[in-house]
């Protein structure tokens, strides 16, 4: 079997608060927009913990860029590595996306963006009826994408898991400190 | 396999290492072996799951559940499709103004519009309906939206009605209401039966509609005075919330409307009206905070508070202009009553939430839609002082 390193500690901390943060973010988004009586509630959680996850992904882009991931097995095929990298990049393509689209979509459409007490984001847009109605569309659809990838993030990550057994999963899952130590894949 | 092999980036895979491995892990073949079928049904169970509960949570797999489309689309099977315009309040016009604050909200909310000075404002005049070419009358319910630019960038948007209450507590009340009210495509007018049906069915709405007629409707918009109907919490800088209702009261006097036909009056009578007082000069409405006492029902606008509740005069709205809406301000922007300032809040009434998601809903359906021409139009956009 293929030893693989794991991510460092903090790539892995970053990577799996970001991910809870995204996956409640997407049920807290699809939810409120179908039930009036807890609409509030939940699109006054929503625009915080959008701007909270915008800044997170910027750190991690800035923490990818920075320190490169263990490299994947030696034998998983060409192709199947230009899936993995081609979906990673969706992934964070869309992980910036959605929030900004969000941002951009509320300026337009001349919604003050209040994070907490008085505390609010300025516009990044002037008010634009019709492309408030665009980017109103496009944020649902770029997170229905986002949702999406993940269910084939989901998907993957457990076939590393579970079918290929080659450390890709536990290299993420890993509950261990530091990466440089390399270790066997938890069952051959 | 080395372990000194340089470590590839998952983002750029080296696409050329595409060697099979020894065990060939990786091969189709292995992967549906029959040691793989019960693992490829966790897998497959799990992506089902999370596929799932996001279906369930979107509502697609409810389909009876009542979600904001569904009261904008009731509101479009009942008023038929006006593109452009709002889905209820769809006549109306723009205004501009000040607010200028005397300080006495200060010991009730921390909010900077009540500290002692001047606030900028704009807002919009309407009549409740989904009907933005309907003939002004006396049944007509007028109502007041008003957006308040606080000094520190916030913003404070109310929309409020000159009725005493609200005809029903919540919002699967109002999509019945709605329902009932729909005007037999015969007659062209609301089946009194069915009306009849659900008020009989909801006692609650016809306490509430017997008090809505019991208050005489003013003349015009400019002696109309407008309640917030929802309760709110003001928050001041000790952190003691109140439960609070507001009322904009007007300053002209009240003069009672008279029942009238097509043919004596001007279909935008209240428009026209209204222009025609604000040439003259400003308008001004008095802000009144109804101070809630505990017992007082803060989920239900259906029914009001006590009268002789303390009563707190926080300050004066001016409107020195009305502008048509192709001109002005109002038009494309969501007067969400949950659209508040540090210092104030929703309250318990579920009404709240529900006005802001279908208003949410409306705004997105509206400014995707080609504008029409609004009924109300003044010949140079705007009148009153420059």
């Amino acid at each position: 079997m293929t030893p693989t390193t794991r991510f460092p500690a903090f790539s892995r901390l970053l990577h799996w608060t970001v991910a809870a943060m995204i996956l409640a973010m997407l049920f807290i988004g699809v939810g409120m927009v179908s039930s009036p009586d807890d609409y509030h509630r939940l699109v006054s959680i929503h625009r915080p913990l959008g701007v909270a996850i915008l800044i997170l992904v910027a750190v991690r882009l800035v923490n990818r860029l920075g320190a490169r991931p263990p490299p994947l097995p030696e034998d998983m095929p060409g192709w199947l590595k230009g899936v993995a990298g081609a979906s990673h990049l969706a992934l964070y393509a869309l992980m910036f996306a959605v929030p900004l689209v969000g941002w951009a979509m509320l300026s337009a459409g001349r919604y003050p963006i209040v994070l907490y007490g008085s505390l609010h984001l300025q516009p990044i847009l002037h008010p634009a009826p019709s492309l408030y109605a665009l980017l109103r569309e496009t944020h649902t659809v770029l997170a229905f994408l986002l949702f999406a990838v993940f269910l084939a993030h989901l998907g993957a990550a457990l076939a590393h898991a579970l079918v290929f057994r080659d450390g890709v999963f536990q290299s993420m899952a890993s509950l261990r400190a530091g990466s440089s130590r390399r270790r066997r894949p938890a069952r051959p | 396999m080395s372990d000194q092999q340089p470590p590839s980036d998952a983002a750029a895979p080296q696409r050329q290492s595409g060697k099979t491995s020894p065990s060939g892990r990786y091969d189709l073949r292995a992967l549906f072996a029959p040691r793989n079928v019960g693992r490829l049904g966790v897998i497959g169970a799990a992506v089902a799951c999370a596929a799932g509960a996001f279906a369930y949570t979107a509502g697609w797999v409810a389909p009876g559940r009542l979600t904001q489309a569904r009261v904008a689309d009731r509101f479009e099977h009942v008023n038929g499709l006006h593109p452009g315009f709002r889905r209820n309040h769809a006549k109306g016009v723009c205004f501009t103004g000040w607010f200028d604050s005397n300080g006495a909200g200060v010991g009730l909310s921390k909010a900077v519009v009540f500290q002692t000075g001047r606030t900028p404002i704009f807002g919009r005049f309407a009549l409740a309906g989904g009907q933005p070419y309907m003939t002004d009358g006396p049944k007509a319910v007028r109502s007041m939206a008003v957006n308040f630019s606080l000094p520190d960038g916030e913003d404070w948007r109310m929309a409020i009605n000159d009725i005493p209450v609200f005809p029903v507590r919540n919002v699967q009340r109002f999509y019945e209401q709605l329902a009932a009210s729909r005007p037999d495509p015969a007659t062209g007018k609301p089946d009194p039966a069915r009306m009849k049906a659900f008020l009989a069915a909801h006692p609650e709405t016809a306490r509430a509609m017997a008090l809505i007629k019991a208050q005489p409707l003013s003349s015009g918009f400019a002696d109309a005075s407008f309640n917030s109907l929802d309760a709110f919490r003001f928050i001041n800088a000790a952190g003691v919330s109140t439960p609070v209702r507001w009322s904009m009261v007007a300053e002209d006097p009240f003069q009672p409307d008279k029942p009238t036909t097509a043919d004596t009056r001007d279909g935008n009578y209240l428009f026209d009206d209204l222009a025609a007082r604000v040439r003259q000069g400003p308008v001004h409405w008095r802000l009144v905070v109804t101070v809630g006492q505990p017992g007082d029902p803060t989920n239900d606008a259906a029914r009001p508070w006590p009268a002789d509740r303390r009563r707190v005069e926080v300050g004066e709205l001016t409107i020195s202009q009305v502008v048509d809406e192709a001109h002005g301000a109002c038009r494309d922007v969501n007067f969400d009553p949950l659209i508040l300032p540090s210092g104030m809040a929703g309250s318990d009434d579920p009404l709240l939430s529900a006005r802001s998601a279908v208003y949410s809903q409306s705004f997105t359906r509206r400014e995707g839609e080609t504008k029409s021409p609004s009924a109300v139009r003044f010949a140079s956009g705007v009148e009153g002082a420059r």
